[in-house]
């Protein structure tokens, strides 16, 4: 597992997400509410759009979530389900927090 | 299979799209021969065409209407229907010709000044002569004399009614409910004549039998119509003996393949003159000519209608065995229920003042009572009403049982509008809506107000919670009035909610969580991820050095430019990093965000108005300016769009519009409500001819009433037709000042008049704010690679995934 660096903590809104390049591929990283951090896959499969950072992080039942900005499908941030056809999923990665900066972790395959 | 319909009143039209309906294969290939000019309307609500209603029956997809066109011979041997211009074969032919007004033979009625009140022709022409004068006297005081009444009221003259018979509608109503209506309508101002008639027309004066005569400048004939049976007598058809086509239950004439349906047909030796009658009969012969068996079912003479503002409902029988009658000379209600010897079933009623009851007693008639006579009379006894039958007919226009409604409701009807487009129900007169909520209420389908799983409450109410609480934050909301972290539902919702009440800049704090993507980054985001960008063009009006930085810009950064509905300019294809770059030129060439992307006011459309059109009446460009510029920014339930016409050519179709405003020689005239979009609809008219002044404050409380009051994503012309009381309710609100509210919404549109700011140079000018415009957080300005673009008529567009 490889850790590639991703931004500072304090660059990350509760309740958002960005996105970053991470060994070329798009990832969304969300900061939830309760400061934990999240990490999907950015591409809406629905559409091929990178896009799912910009995205309405919420809650489905006790799941945290983003809703696509574009069709509004619901994702589980902690699954990558998408809760609204749950045969389609997205990439799940994991995510830390070291000395202030945010990494998400890269199995190379 | 060639149908020839002679006729094109609402009984042919119903004739057609009933066929058409049932006919998507094409069997009948149909021509109308139409005597007026205009296309099919609704005559039932004419006296609405003088305020501006408009009348249009929509129009029927297939079918070949020959508008002023009428027929003026008839072989039924050749089979062949003849008019000026041309001669029609057919298989099969309906006559749906209507009737004519009937005109006392007295001396003096082809003077100048004397009326009919028939058609919208009739009824321009009337207007034209009224302008300027001040007395009408209507001759008939049925049902068309005090709608004629009516519009002579609302021309502004004094008006006199003169009825024949001891009392008004004497068709409809009994003695004592003719007495109500007749205290109703001088309390109106109008003088009521009854038991006398005219004995001539003068110039200047009308003379009754009795010696007496009145002073009047028009005199308006609306005692009664007669059936328009020229046609069929002059083709050897047979005429009953008071007028009228003689047919059978099945609409047959004596000719073969000749039929006759409406106000000219005689049926059982009786000539119906209602709308709900003769649409019975088109069914029938729709039915037929498909090979259908059906035959007239009877006719349902029930009424309810609001003239001069008054309530008046008859129905079955008015009078019989027994009785049940109420009276209540202080609020001016009247209510009689004949009953049978047995007082078991209900016969018939006369309802005056208050009519709120005729839904459910109509459905029961011939039927035991759904509840004691009284406690259905007095209006607190709506609760203690029983459910109805499943036999018993709910809409009477349209002939549909309760079990009809219930089934359409079974099989996922599960709102008011579902119910209606599968039924039909409801959408003649409309009369019956309340039965059709109590129905789906009944049916257990739950009209649920929640907003989503985090917040039991609506819109309004969370944004009276928040604006009586104080709250500020959707944390707090959510902790104390809801549960969970929010939705992209309820988020939004909030979100606009705070920026109505006047908040700041909405990407501040929490709130830029609460945010959709295109409020999050200000712009509106495309299928390929992409932004586009429309900077604010008010009323349309831009000057060439603004069009050409507009141009620049757009060739600078390869956007894609399309001209939008609003009369501005979109700009396509913008990438997240690049919005700020775009920003910052548009910005500093004076231009602000047009609020494209938000749930906001969009644009005030304009047409060019009096600086330049020569019809033009008022600067419509002007106002557009100011309106648009007073109300950018405001965050609302749904998008909001406006439009000023410089006359009532209305060029910028401010009707289509949430408020649209029509120039007048003397001000203007306000419309509410219109929409275009999924489901169009004229806007109504609120004000007439007023100044400025009145016409902004008037505004502003629609505006801040409806952000108050509306559900999320419900467009004004939904809301209006959602809010109980309708276009009055409003203008009690709004105008009256019923609710005492008027001062606190001319105050919320002060404060956001006040602090309007642009979006986009509070952004482009704060380093923290730009923070969010980059593609990747840890490779700010590479473009995303999954964005490509081809060309398509010179210009760069998303190539398809």
């Amino acid at each position: 597992m490889n850790w590639i660096l991703v931004c500072p903590y304090r660059r990350l809104q509760p309740e958002r997400g960005v996105a970053a390049l991470v060994e070329d591929e798009p990832v969304a990283v969300f900061r939830l509410h309760d400061g934990t951090l999240r990490a999907i896959g950015n591409v809406d499969p629905f559409t091929g759009a990178s896009v799912l950072s910009r995205g309405i992080v919420g809650t489905r039942g006790d799941a945290p979530t983003v809703a696509s900005p574009l069709h509004k499908q619901v994702y589980d941030l902690g699954t990558g389900v998408c809760l609204d056809a749950p045969e389609v999923r997205v990439p799940t990665y994991p995510v830390r927090v070291r000395n202030g900066l945010v990494e998400v972790g890269w199995a190379p395959c | 299979m060639r149908l020839v319909v002679v006729g094109n009143g609402m009984v042919g039209h119903r004739l057609v799209s009933a066929l058409r309906d049932r006919d998507p294969g094409g069997t009948w290939e149909i021509t109308v021969l139409a005597e007026e000019t205009r296309p099919a309307y609704d005559r039932v609500r004419l006296s609405a065409w003088f305020d501006g209603e408009p009348l249009d029956l929509p129009a029927v997809p297939g079918v070949e209407v020959h508008l002023g066109e009428p027929a003026t011979a008839l072989d039924p041997a050749g089979r062949k229907v003849f008019t000026r211009d041309g001669a029609y074969g057919y298989d099969e032919l309906v006559l749906a010709t209507g009737s004519y007004p009937f005109v006392p033979p007295v001396p003096g009625t082809d003077l100048p000044g004397c009326f009919v009140y028939r058609t919208v022709d009739d009824l321009e022409a009337l207007r034209a002569y009224a302008e300027g004068r001040s007395t009408g006297v209507v001759v008939g005081g049925g049902l068309l004399g005090l709608e004629a009444a009516n519009a002579l009221r609302t021309l502004g003259l004094a008006t006199h009614v003169v009825e024949f018979a001891p009392r008004l509608m004497p068709m409809q109503v009994d003695e004592a409910g003719g007495a109500m209506l007749r205290r109703h309508i001088e309390d109106l101002g109008l003088t009521v004549h009854t038991g006398r008639s005219a004995a001539r027309i003068t110039e200047g004066q009308v003379v009754f039998a009795d010696g007496g005569i009145v002073r009047t400048d028009l005199v308006v004939f609306a005692a009664g119509v007669r059936p328009r049976d020229d046609l069929a007598r002059a083709g050897g058809l047979a005429i009953g003996a008071r007028g009228g086509i003689v047919v059978d239950e099945t609409c047959r004439t004596s000719a073969a393949h000749v039929h006759a349906i409406g106000e000219c047909a005689e049926l059982g030796g009786r000539v119906y003159g209602l709308v709900a009658p003769g649409y019975a009969m088109a069914e029938v012969v729709a039915d037929r000519l498909l090979g259908g068996t059906a035959t007239f079912p009877g006719a349902d003479t029930s009424t309810k209608l609001k003239l001069l503002g008054v309530d008046v409902a008859s129905f079955g029988e008015t009078t019989g065995p027994l009785d049940v009658t109420f009276t209540d000379p202080a609020t001016r209600v009247y209510a009689k229920l004949v009953l049978s010897d047995d007082a078991k079933t209900l016969l018939g009623g006369v309802l005056v003042g208050d009519a709120s009851a005729y839904p459910t007693l109509r459905a029961s008639l011939g039927g035991p009572l759904p509840a004691p006579p009284l406690s259905l009379l007095a209006p607190a006894g709506a609760d203690a009403r029983r459910p109805l039958p499943g036999a018993a007919q709910v809409c009477s226009c349209n002939a549909v049982t309760k079990d009809t409604i219930l089934a359409a409701i079974g099989s996922g009807a599960a709102d008011v509008a579902a119910v209606k487009t599968c039924t039909r129900a409801g959408t003649t007169c409309g009369s019956c809506v309340p039965l059709l909520k109590g129905l789906l209420a009944e049916a257990g389908v739950a009209q649920s107000r929640a907003l989503c799983e985090h917040f039991d409450h609506s819109r309004q109410e969370l944004f009276d919670i928040i604006r009586v609480r104080g709250i500020r934050t959707f944390s707090e909301l959510v902790a104390r009035h809801g549960r969970g972290r929010g939705c992209d539902i309820c988020k939004p919702v909030v979100a606009s909610i705070l920026a109505s009440l006047g908040t700041g800049y909405i990407l501040d704090g929490e709130q830029a969580a609460l945010q959709d993507t295109n409020d999050h980054f200000l712009a509106n985001i495309q299928r390929d991820g992409t932004y586009s960008v429309v900077p604010r063009i008010p009323g349309g009006e831009i000057t060439p050095d603004k069009l050409i930085i507009i141009g620049e810009v757009a060739r600078d950064f390869g956007l894609y430019t399309k001209i939008t509905g609003g009369q501005r300019i979109d700009l396509f294809g913008a990438r997240v990093e690049q919005l700020p770059k775009i920003w910052r030129r548009l910005v500093d060439a004076g231009f602000e965000s047009g609020h494209a992307y938000g749930k906001a006011l969009r644009t005030v459309k304009s047409c060019v108005g009096s600086t330049w059109c020569r019809y033009g009446v008022q600067d419509s460009v002007g106002l557009a300016i100011e309106l648009e510029l007073r109300y950018r920014g405001l965050r609302a339930p749904h998008k909001v769009k406006a439009a000023v016409s410089g006359c009532a050519r209305e060029c910028a179709e401010a009707r289509g519009k949430d408020f649209g405003v029509i120039a007048t020689e003397h001000g203007w005239n306000l419309y509410v409500g219109g929409n275009g979009g999924f489901r169009p609809r004229h806007a109504d008219l609120f004000l007439s001819d007023v100044p400025t002044d009145v016409l902004v404050r008037t505004i502003d409380r629609f505006l801040m009433y409806y952000i108050r009051t509306a559900d999320r994503l419900q467009r004004t012309a939904a809301w209006l037709e959602s809010l109980d009381g309708g276009l009055d309710h409003l203008r009690h609100v709004i105008v009256d000042d019923a609710l005492g509210l008027c001062a606190e919404l001319d105050a919320a549109m002060a404060a956001h008049v006040e602090s309007y700011v642009d979006e986009w140079r509070s952004t482009v000018d704060d380093a923290d704010r730009l923070e969010r415009f980059v593609s990747f957080v840890n490779a700010p300005d590479a473009p995303d690679p999954s964005i490509s673009f081809g060309v398509e008529r010179g210009q760069r567009v998303p190539v398809a995934r």
